[in-house]
């Protein structure tokens, strides 16, 4: 799914969910649900400012994947799926559990979409799956003339 | 008189305490919690070192979603 359909499910399943940026690793924003694509890198810059930051104060060797700030001002989520991560805000006192329910959900459908190298493979089986598919209804179609003649 | 005195400080003391409840109340909801790949949980509370930290940069974030 396109990071940008599955931003606009997000907003539109979790009413809890009030801006939400997906952008990777090094910062490029692949979809945000902000208009400007200004305050959308601004917004990416941010929130992976937040994670470089939750990382450092880590204490044991298992790696960070989601994170929740509640201020006064609002919550922040961010969650992490190897390169891609998806941060959102959230009024006060959201249900966490289903805030990173929802962002995992779309984490996950955007993920195919951030791993082009994946697409030509998947398309190269189909095709072969489909020519054999072919050939397997196209022969018994023909022993049947051979049987009729 | 001094019946009416006695409760007007009464309702003063009583709006004071209820604010005071409700800011430390604010206060405390304030905290960062960290979840890691081997399902164990780090709850911040505000004061902590890792939170102050953690705060500022959370509502940066928010306010950038707001354009403030």
């Amino acid at each position: 799914m396109d990071a940008q359909q599955a931003l606009a499910d997000l907003t539109e399943i979790s009413s809890q969910i009030q801006a939400a940026v997906v952008f990777d690793d090094t910062g490029k924003v692949a979809a945000a649900t902000l208009a400007d694509s200004t305050r959308a890198d601004d917004l990416a810059q941010a929130a992976s400012g937040l994670l470089a930051a939750a990382d450092a104060v880590k204490t044991g060797e298992s790696a960070l994947t989601q994170l929740e700030v509640a201020t006064g001002e609002g919550n922040v989520f961010v969650v992490r799926a190897g390169k891609t991560v998806i941060a959102a805000t959230t009024g006060s006192k959201p249900t966490a559990g289903l805030v990173f329910y929802d962002l995992k959900s779309a984490l996950r459908n955007v993920k195919p979409t951030s791993a082009p190298a994946k697409k030509p493979a998947a398309t190269r089986k189909k095709t072969a799956t489909a020519a054999k598919k072919k050939t397997a209804a196209r022969k018994p179609t023909t022993r049947k003339k051979q049987d009729e003649t | 008189m001094r019946r009416s005195i006695a409760a007007l400080l009464g309702v003063v003391g009583g709006m004071l305490a209820g604010a005071a409840f409700i800011r430390r109340q604010s206060a405390h909801r304030e905290r960062a919690d960290l979840y890691f790949e081997d399902g164990s949980m780090l709850s911040l509370t505000n004061g902590s070192p890792g939170a102050e930290r953690l705060l500022p940069l959370a509502r940066d974030v928010i306010r950038k979603t707001r354009g403030t």
